[in-house]
């Protein structure tokens, strides 16, 4: 017992740490695998939707989860793939779609709708697309930003199995009613999200 | 919570330890407070503090599932009322509601009122939609969005748990008055901001 709290303590001391980074221009010089595993893990933009939708499938069962967690990382190859071969958007066209998705994910978390597996792995595709085109937007074609690209859909994969296996075992209420209140904080992340694009337009980050 | 779940929740913080608290998102601006002033900002006012801890101490007084929710409820509420003043949306006597929030939330937690479940949440979404309404006409400009929306909510929703954990108190006889003393001070302060907004 005293180890487990130990741990605990612990990671919620890291989780205190500050940190000063710069997202989106890292060169790790570990190679171009570890830059896209290092630019998801700096860019909450993209992994508080994958713990959310991880959240989400956990609750849905292991048959959501699994066909999710195959559609996520596919549709982050994808939407990169898409946006390295040349997508041109509007300035505000993906923060608008993400804060959509925050909301979308947000809302069906917090409600506990009863998706189905094919619905679900729709949304999954969706949040990957958009991501994954709003990560490599503007980046050129190559095999170095096609393996950054990789390390992020290898972090995607991690990440959302992590965040399954909290949710997937849950039994108790109080537990289940926190993972929900967790979707409630993404939804209204998205609302104020979209409140900023409306107000700033382009200029919002 | 087996030693799996235990090890899937430390990786899970760690990555939280990664949140970048100096970085912007494909363009570098230089404005990079972002988390750290979102999450500043609902704590940098005593009249948004207590409403929100008092949320949560009602919330613990009504029992399941107005515990649940009403911090579920005041959140999204909330985030709408940010996202009517961070458009421009007009809703005057916003001060004037956030004051009154005080002193009827504080009420309700000294009298131990039990309303219908829906009367309660229409309350606090109402008096929610004047905070978030508050904080979003209020933003500073040159923020990073979505850092500072994270910061944000997460100051809310742990303000309303510091609420609920404190509201835990009442199984016990003696904890079930000093809520009610709580309920007091809640609603002292929410009769002080009232004045100086109406002054």
């Amino acid at each position: 017992m005293k180890a487990r709290a130990a741990i605990w303590i612990v990671a919620a001391l890291a989780a205190l740490a500050p940190t000063v980074a710069e997202a989106h221009l890292v060169v790790t010089g570990m190679g171009p695998v570890l830059d896209g595993v290092t630019h998801f893990g700096l860019s909450p933009e993209d992994y508080v939707p994958v713990i959310g939708l991880g959240f989400y499938a956990g609750l849905r069962g292991p048959a959501a989860s699994r066909a999710w967690l195959a559609a996520l990382p596919l549709g982050w190859i994808g939407g990169g793939a898409v946006a390295m071969a040349g997508l041109a958007l509007p300035a505000v066209a993906l923060p608008a779609v993400t804060a959509g998705l925050y909301l979308a994910i947000g809302g069906l978390l917090a409600a506990n709708v009863n998706l189905t597996a094919a619905q679900g792995a729709g949304l999954a595709v969706a949040l990957g697309l958009a991501r994954g085109a709003a990560d490599l937007i503007g980046v050129a074609p190559g095999v170095a930003h096609a393996l950054t690209l990789l390390g992020m859909a290898a972090s995607v994969f991690v990440v959302f199995a992590l965040a399954v296996s909290i949710t997937l075992p849950m039994r108790q209420l109080w537990m289940i009613v926190a993972a929900r209140v967790s979707g409630s904080w993404l939804a209204a992340l998205g609302l104020l999200f979209a409140g900023w694009i409306l107000r700033f337009g382009a200029a919002v980050q | 919570m087996t030693r799996r779940q235990d090890l899937a929740v430390c990786l899970l913080l760690a990555l939280i330890a990664t949140l970048p608290t100096d970085a912007g998102a494909h363009i570098v601006k230089g404005e990079a407070i972002g988390f750290v002033s979102g999450f500043e900002h609902p704590i940098s006012g005593f009249d948004h503090i207590i409403a929100m801890v008092a949320v949560g101490l009602w919330g613990a007084q009504l029992g399941a599932p107005a515990i649940w929710l009403l911090p579920v409820t005041f959140p999204l509420v909330m985030a709408f009322g940010g996202f009517l003043g961070l458009i421009g949306v007009p809703l005057p006597g916003s001060e004037i509601a956030i004051a009154l929030s005080g002193v009827c939330l504080g009420a309700a937690v000294l009298t131990r009122f039990r309303p219908p479940l829906w009367v309660a949440a229409v309350l606090v979404g109402t008096f929610g939609l004047f905070h978030g309404y508050a904080h979003g006409h209020e933003l500073p400009p040159g923020q990073n969005a979505l850092l500072y929306s994270l910061g944000f909510i997460l100051a809310t929703g742990l303000l309303h748990a510091t609420g609920i954990t404190i509201g835990l108190l009442q199984r016990w006889h003696w904890g079930q008055y000093a809520l009610r003393g709580a309920g007091v001070v809640v609603f002292g302060g929410g009769l002080y901001f009232l004045w100086g907004a109406l002054a």
